[in-house]
C-alpha cells in the first residue's frame, strides 16, 4: 500500500517540479522582455551576440541547405519519373524546403549550435559568479548578459532558416537541371506557378520566428537556470538542445496543422 | 577579432538574409504577379460538377494564364458550384466566352480555361459566364469504357447484331 502511495507521490513531485520549471521560464522571459530596453539602447552588445550567434553558424546552414537541397532533388527525381512528372521538381524542393525543412532544419541546426554554446557561457558565467559579481556593480545581468543573447537569436534564425531555403533550392537546381537534365524553364516555371508568397513563403517564415523565439528562451533559460557546476553545465547545454529539438518538431507539428489544413479545400 | 571585422560580419549576415527573403518572395513566390493580380475585375461561373478544381486554380486563355480561381461554395438553390474567378485587367473577355474546367495532363492539376466567343459586348465586374462546361471525370469515363467494352463484348459473344447501335454507351 504504501509502495503505491509513494509512486503516486513521486509522479506528484515530479509534475509538480515541471509545472514549477515552466512558471519559472514564463516569468523569465517577462523579466528578459522587460530588460530588453538596454539591448536595443547600446546595439554593440547585440552586433556581438549576432556575430556569434548569427555569422559563426552561416557555413553551417549554408552547406546543410545546399546539401539538403541536393539530396530531395535527386530523391524526388527517382519517385516523380515514375509519373512522369519530372517537371514537378521545383514545386517539390520550393514547397518541402520552404513550408518544412528550411525552418526545422535551421532550427535543429542552429539549437545545436549556437543554442548550446549560449547556455555553455551563461550556465558558465553563473558557475565562476560573473553574474552574482555584476549583481553586486548594480548591474542587472539578465539584461547585460541575457537579453542580449535571446535578442540575437530571435533575430539570426530567420535569416538563417531563409538562407537554408535559398541554398537548398539553388542545390536542387543544381541537381535537378545541371545534373540530371530537367528543362531549367519547367523547374522555375512550375515553381513560381504553384508556391504562393502570402501562403507558403509568409508561413514559413513565421514557423522560423516562432522557433526562433522558442530555441532562443530555451538556450537562455537553462543557461541562466544551470547548476553551477561543471556536471550542471553540461547537464544544461545537454538539455538545451534536447529540450530545443522537441520544442521545435512539436510547435512545427501544431502550426502545421493551423496553418496547412485549409489547402484542401481552401 | 576587433569591432569593424565584427560590424563587417554582421552587416554581411543581415543583408544575405535580406536577399534570401527577398529571392523567397519574388523569385519562388512570384511576388510581383500576385500584386497584379489584385487590381482586376471578377467573374461568377456555375458548374454541374467541378471535379478537383480548388481555389488559387489558375484561369487560362488559349493556354496563358489570365486569372485564378477566388472562391467556391455550392449554391444552394440550383445545387451547382458557384466559382468565381479573379481575372487581370488588361484581358477583357466577351460575353459570350465559353468557360471549361480541364485537366493538365492525366491526373494533373485542374484549371479553368476560358474559350473566347464572338460578341462585341465584353463581360464587366460581377457578371456570370453563361455558358460553362463541368469537369471531366476520369471515374466516369472509365466506367463508361468498362460499359461498352463489356456490351460489345456480350453482343458479339451472341454472334449477331454486334454494331447495330456503337453510340447507345457513349452518351453520359
Amino acid at each position: 500500500m504504501n509502495a503505491i502511495l509513494n509512486w503516486f507521490a513521486g509522479i506528484g513531485v515530479t509534475t509538480r517540479g515541471a509545472i514549477a520549471r515552466l512558471g519559472f521560464a514564463t516569468r523569465f522571459l517577462v523579466a528578459v522582455v522587460k530588460a530588453s530596453g538596454t539591448t536595443f539602447l547600446r546595439p554593440r552588445l547585440l552586433i556581438r551576440e549576432l556575430y556569434h550567434a548569427g555569422v559563426l553558424s552561416l557555413v553551417i546552414v549554408l552547406m546543410s541547405g545546399l546539401f539538403v537541397g541536393m539530396v530531395l532533388a535527386l530523391q524526388g527525381y527517382e519517385t516523380l519519373v515514375r509519373f512522369g512528372a519530372t517537371e514537378a521538381m521545383g514545386v517539390l524542393v520550393a514547397l518541402s524546403l520552404v513550408r518544412e525543412l528550411g525552418p526545422v532544419v535551421a532550427g535543429l541546426l542552429f539549437a545545436s549550435r549556437a543554442g548550446s554554446a549560449i547556455t555553455a557561457e551563461i550556465g558558465l558565467m553563473k558557475t565562476t559568479e560573473q553574474l552574482a559579481a555584476m549583481e553586486v556593480m548594480a548591474v542587472n545581468p539578465i539584461a547585460r548578459v541575457v537579453a542580449p543573447r535571446f535578442w540575437a537569436g530571435v533575430i539570426s534564425l530567420p535569416f538563417l532558416a531563409a538562407l537554408f531555403s535559398t541554398l537548398g533550392i539553388y542545390g536542387g537546381y543544381l541537381v535537378a537541371v545541371k545534373l540530371i537534365g530537367i528543362d531549367g524553364g519547367a523547374f522555375w516555371g512550375q515553381m513560381q506557378a504553384a508556391v504562393d508568397w502570402r501562403y507558403d513563403v509568409m508561413n514559413g517564415v513565421i514557423k522560423s520566428i516562432v522557433f526562433a523565439f522558442a530555441v532562443s528562451l530555451i538556450a537562455v533559460f537553462e543557461g541562466y537556470d544551470a547548476t553551477p557546476t561543471a556536471e550542471g553545465v553540461s547537464a544544461a547545454t545537454t538539455r538545451t538542445v534536447v529540450t530545443s529539438a522537441l520544442a521545435i518538431l512539436t510547435i512545427d507539428f501544431v502550426l502545421t496543422v493551423f496553418m496547412f489544413r485549409g489547402s484542401v479545400n481552401g | 577579432m576587433n569591432k569593424r571585422a565584427i560590424d563587417i560580419w554582421v552587416g554581411f549576415f543581415v543583408a544575405i538574409g535580406v536577399a534570401a527573403l527577398f529571392f523567397l518572395a519574388l523569385k519562388v513566390g512570384n511576388l510581383l504577379n500576385f500584386k497584379e493580380e489584385r487590381n482586376g475585375y471578377e467573374l461568377m461561373v456555375k458548374f454541374d460538377n467541378i471535379g478537383n478544381l480548388k481555389p488559387r486554380a489558375p484561369v487560362k486563355s488559349a493556354g496563358v494564364v489570365v486569372g485564378r480561381v477566388e472562391k467556391i461554395r455550392l449554391d444552394p438553390q440550383t445545387f451547382q458550384a458557384s466559382v468565381r474567378i479573379h481575372l487581370e485587367n488588361q484581358y477583357q473577355f466577351p460575353r459570350d466566352t465559353i468557360a471549361t474546367i480541364f485537366t493538365s495532363g492525366l491526373l494533373g492539376e485542374q484549371f479553368v480555361g476560358l474559350e473566347a466567343g464572338g460578341d462585341t459586348e465584353m463581360l464587366k465586374d460581377e457578371q456570370e459566364i453563361k455558358k460553362a462546361q463541368s469537369a471531366i471525370q476520369i471515374e466516369k469515363l472509365i466506367s463508361q469504357f468498362m460499359f461498352n467494352q463489356a456490351q460489345s463484348g456480350a453482343s458479339a459473344g451472341a454472334g449477331n447484331a454486334g454494331n447495330t447501335n456503337p453510340s447507345a454507351g457513349v452518351k453520359p
